[in-house]
């Protein structure tokens, strides 16, 4: 039954991806990584990572995806050749690197392939949610600080960067 | 007392530091400091002449110069008899000109530099002839060689000077080479290069023998101390302008007259017939060696009298004059006459240097014309400078009772009297005599006899020079005539064992009668031609043409080695330069550069500016760094 | 259980689908979208190893990273617009001024 799920996100995530790559519309590619992300996000309930699953939606398909379909929307694009020169090259260096991620992936799999069934019970005493609160605020709390610094940091970035002419007209 | 005797040198060599150094500031007063020295020199030249003929020999050595194993090289002076009348010769004749000089070259620019040269030149060759070891024979051999380059070129902004001046050097160094190689093996023979040394251990190294054809892998033994003498021969070949290295002479003319007269007549050029006297010991141990000499010197006699004939230059005549006789010279000691040699030398000096200095003298009054067909007609303008040309003409011709009359007379004597080749070139040597006077009075019946033929610009002229050129002129000229009073061949015979011997009896006077002869003969047929029949010499050019040619154009040497030498090297050269020197070498050097321009074109096209490209490389970069962990 | 490598598997093709989508795109706005492939392939292999080491920090990685990617995209959007109200494209080799 998991493997059901496993293989069905997998295959929709590994689809999905590949279309936002290769269609020529940038909506579509925009609305395939959508799709993309909700496998995501099913993807993380089955690892029993609920709490991420929530924040990625709403953050990655919520706030994220609707930027970029602002943009494309307010940029107002023709469609433009959609491959560079150099595809061919770029596709050979991809299909070297997967396969050999997957011979790499083979071959030192094995050596720690047991995977302790063992702490099942003790994951699930404490809810996802609440080990994460636990751990982000006290081992992590720095680091959480800083992120919310690096978001207001990107917040004035993204406002002055757009801005027309500083001291011109109103944005 | 002996130690004045190092003044000699040393007095001309501080006039050259000062007017090398200073002359700058000197300019036309030169001479203030030039001729004192010299004139000192020659004083104390006469006091060490004087000390010689009481018996004192001395030797003295100033400096150690190296000693590397073996070797050992010092600065040395020695004066015996040779010494002493060289030294004489030298200071006087250097004394003359210098005195020369100042009415010559009154108002040239170079007027201090020429003073300083020719003060350089009789240091070096006093040092040349006082030496008494062959490395310091050698190293004034070269600067005397040095000074003449610097003096030929003297006005060096005309180019046919420069020429002249380096193809001086050039054909002397030829010369010079093969002096070095007799001095190597001079001192692997004999493991000294002193004079003493050397002549004491003559008998002991005269039977070994050196194996010329090793290097080829053949075998030929050839008498060490011969190959010692020729290869020495060859230096004296160069220096005393021998046939085939004569052709240096001729252009030196392109020199002042005053030097021409120092050193192209009476100095330099007799320090190669000087080096085969000094080494007289040497040569008498090797026939062969001496037997070359000899020939050597005879068609150097024959060849040289055979060229003045035809020439219209005068100072060419007078330099074809000097190379005959140095022919006579040279002759003369290749046959064990070295007496009689130096005897000959000394004489030559005296007129050879008149007759130059007579012929500055009319190049002077003619504004620097030199070709006789433009003279004629001189001697009542020019009295001085034509009896003292006269007198110098005669004695160069062996007219009876001058000093060149003992002289040749006495050379030629002694040729006869060496032997069976002797008298075969003294034949040679009684035609030359003719040739010779013949010559020297055409010289003498051109530019001073018959109707004038001077530029009309400059006949009004034409008046004699200062006295500062004509005393110079008179001394030469009484000495011309004097010297053959002197006694010199007495005082010089105990020097040399072989040629001591002076021959006497019937040979010798019949060879003196026909050597007279021939001297009146000369003057008598060059009175006919140029003087009775004008055009007698003109039709006589018609008739036999090829010979006019041949000895109008010196026998065509001068062309022989401009083929075969001068423009293959030329060609070579230049076949060097544009297919190694540029195509190689600069190909390499810029080759380099232009590689690494492109290199660096290539690497420039990184840079697209494309930020694909960049992330393409880095994706590259993951390939390989994930290829080596699957390897490794 | 599902064994881990599947799980690095599939954030391994993800990925290189991601890099391969920044290699080809001309379209600056596609390339961007790329970049959030390859975060997110990142983020699968962090949860899956979070669950097979029984270890909550990538569970917290992948928090960050999720804080950081928003952040990442709303300045690099404002750098589009930027540059597209300087040459009216997008068209990423338009943009070529860093060169020899």
């Amino acid at each position: 039954m998991e493997h059901l799920f496993f293989f069905y996100f997998a295959l929709v995530i590994a689809a999905s991806s590949v279309l936002v790559v290769g269609l020529r519309n940038p909506i579509y590619s925009a609305l395939s990584l959508l799709i993309m992300f909700f496998h995501v996000a099913g993807l993380y309930v089955t690892l029993h990572a609920e709490f991420l699953a929530a924040v990625q939606v709403i953050v990655y398909a919520g706030a994220i995806l609707v930027l970029y379909l602002f943009v494309v929307m307010l940029l107002n694009l023709k469609q433009d050749e959609r491959y560079h020169r150099q595809w061919p090259v770029a596709a050979g260096v991809g299909s070297v690197l997967v396969l050999e991620a997957l011979v790499l992936t083979v071959l030192k799999g094995r050596s720690s392939s047991a995977t302790p069934a063992v702490s099942e019970t003790s994951a699930a005493e404490l809810g996802n949610t609440e080990a994460l609160g636990d751990v982000l605020y006290s081992t992590y709390l720095f680091p959480f600080e800083v992120a919310s610094l690096i978001l207001l940091v990107a917040m004035i970035g993204a406002i002055i960067l757009a801005k027309k002419d500083l001291g011109g007209e109103s944005v | 007392m002996v130690m004045m005797y190092e003044l000699i040198p040393v007095l001309p060599l501080a006039a050259f530091l000062i007017l090398g150094i200073f002359g700058h500031w000197i300019k036309a007063k030169a001479h203030l400091v030039a001729v004192p020295a010299v004139i000192l020199s020659w004083c104390i030249s006469i006091l060490a002449f004087v000390d010689v003929a009481d018996g004192h020999h001395s030797t003295f050595r100033l400096y150690t110069w190296l000693t590397s194993g073996m070797l050992e090289v010092h600065i040395g002076l020695t004066i015996d008899r040779l010494t002493a009348v060289m030294l004489l010769l030298v200071t006087t004749v250097s004394a003359l000109v210098h005195v020369y000089t100042i009415g010559y070259m009154k108002g040239e620019p170079g007027y201090a530099r020429f003073f300083s040269y020719i003060a350089l030149f009789t240091f070096s060759m006093l040092m040349l002839v006082l030496a008494d070891n062959f490395l310091q024979l050698f190293v004034f051999w070269e600067a005397v060689g040095l000074c003449s380059y610097l003096l030929i070129g003297h006005w060096y902004e005309r180019p046919s000077a420069c020429a002249a001046a380096t193809k001086a050097f050039i054909v002397n160094r030829v010369g010079d080479f093969g002096f070095i190689l007799g001095l190597l093996l001079v001192f692997t023979t004999f493991d000294s290069l002193d004079y003493a040394t050397v002549f004491a251990n003559i008998e002991r190294e005269a039977a070994k023998t050196i194996n010329v054809l090793d290097p080829l892998g053949g075998s030929l033994d050839v008498s060490a101390l011969t190959v010692i003498c020729l290869l020495l021969f060859l230096g004296a070949v160069g220096k005393s302008a021998q046939v085939p290295l004569h052709v240096w002479l001729p252009d030196a003319m392109e020199g002042p007259t005053p030097i021409s007269a120092l050193i192209h007549a009476a100095t330099m050029v007799t320090a190669g017939v000087f080096m085969v006297a000094r080494l007289a010991p040497l040569y008498n141990a090797s026939p062969a060696a001496m037997s070359v000499v000899a020939v050597v010197g005879a068609v150097t006699m024959v060849l040289g009298a055979t060229i003045a004939l035809t020439q219209t230059d005068i100072k060419r005549v007078v330099a074809y004059s000097t190379m005959s006789q140095l022919g006579y010279m040279i002759m003369a000691c290749g046959l064990g006459a070295y007496t009689a040699g130096m005897y000959h030398l000394l004489t030559h000096g005296a007129f050879k240097a008149l007759l130059f200095l007579g012929c500055g003298s009319v190049i002077i009054a003619l504004h620097h014309e030199q070709d006789m067909r433009r003279m004629g007609g001189l001697k009542d303008r020019l009295p001085i400078t034509y009896w003292t040309f006269v007198v110098g003409s005669l004695a160069l011709a062996g007219f009876p009772l001058t000093a060149g009359f003992f002289s040749k007379d006495e050379l030629l004597v002694s040729a006869w009297g060496s032997g069976p080749l002797g008298q075969v070139l003294a034949v040679f040597g009684l035609l030359t005599a003719l040739l010779t006077a013949f010559y020297s009075f055409r010289l003498v019946f051109v530019t001073f006899w018959g109707p004038s033929h001077v530029d009309s610009h400059h006949a009004a002229h034409v008046h004699e020079p200062s006295p500062t050129m004509t005393v110079p002129l008179i001394i030469l000229a009484v000495l011309s005539i004097a010297a053959g009073y002197l006694g010199i061949p007495e005082f010089l015979s105990p020097m040399f064992e072989r040629g001591g011997e002076r021959a006497h009896g019937g040979g010798a006077t019949v060879v003196m009668l026909v050597a007279s002869a021939m001297g009146l003969l000369g003057i008598a047929g060059a009175y006919y031609a140029y003087v009775l029949n004008p055009d007698l010499p003109d039709r006589l050019a018609q008739r036999w043409r090829t010979a006019y040619e041949w000895s109008l154009h010196k026998w065509y040497v001068d062309e022989a080695y401009d083929r075969s030498i001068v423009r293959p090297t030329f060609a070579a050269a230049s076949e060097l330069w544009k297919r190694v020197d540029v195509a190689v070498i600069d190909g390499a050097v810029n080759g380099v550069a232009r590689a690494i321009a492109w290199g660096a074109w290539f690497l420039r096209l990184l840079q697209s500016g494309q930020t694909q490209h960049y992330a393409l490389g880095m994706a590259l970069g993951a390939v390989v760094i994930l290829t080596l962990l699957m390897v490794i | 259980m599902i064994p881990l490598s599947y799980y690095v598997t599939l954030s391994a093709v993800v990925f290189f689908t991601g890099l391969v989508g920044v290699l080809i795109r001309r379209n600056i706005i596609i390339i961007l979208l790329s970049v959030e492939l390859m975060l997110n392939a990142t983020n699968i292999n962090f949860v899956a190893f979070s669950q097979s080491l029984h270890n909550i920090a990538g569970q917290v990685f992948v928090f960050f990273a999720l804080t950081v990617a928003a952040a990442e995209v709303a300045v690099g959007l404002a750098i589009i617009i930027a540059l597209h109200r300087a040459k009216n494209t997008i068209n990423v080799d338009e943009f070529q001024l860093l060169k020899w």
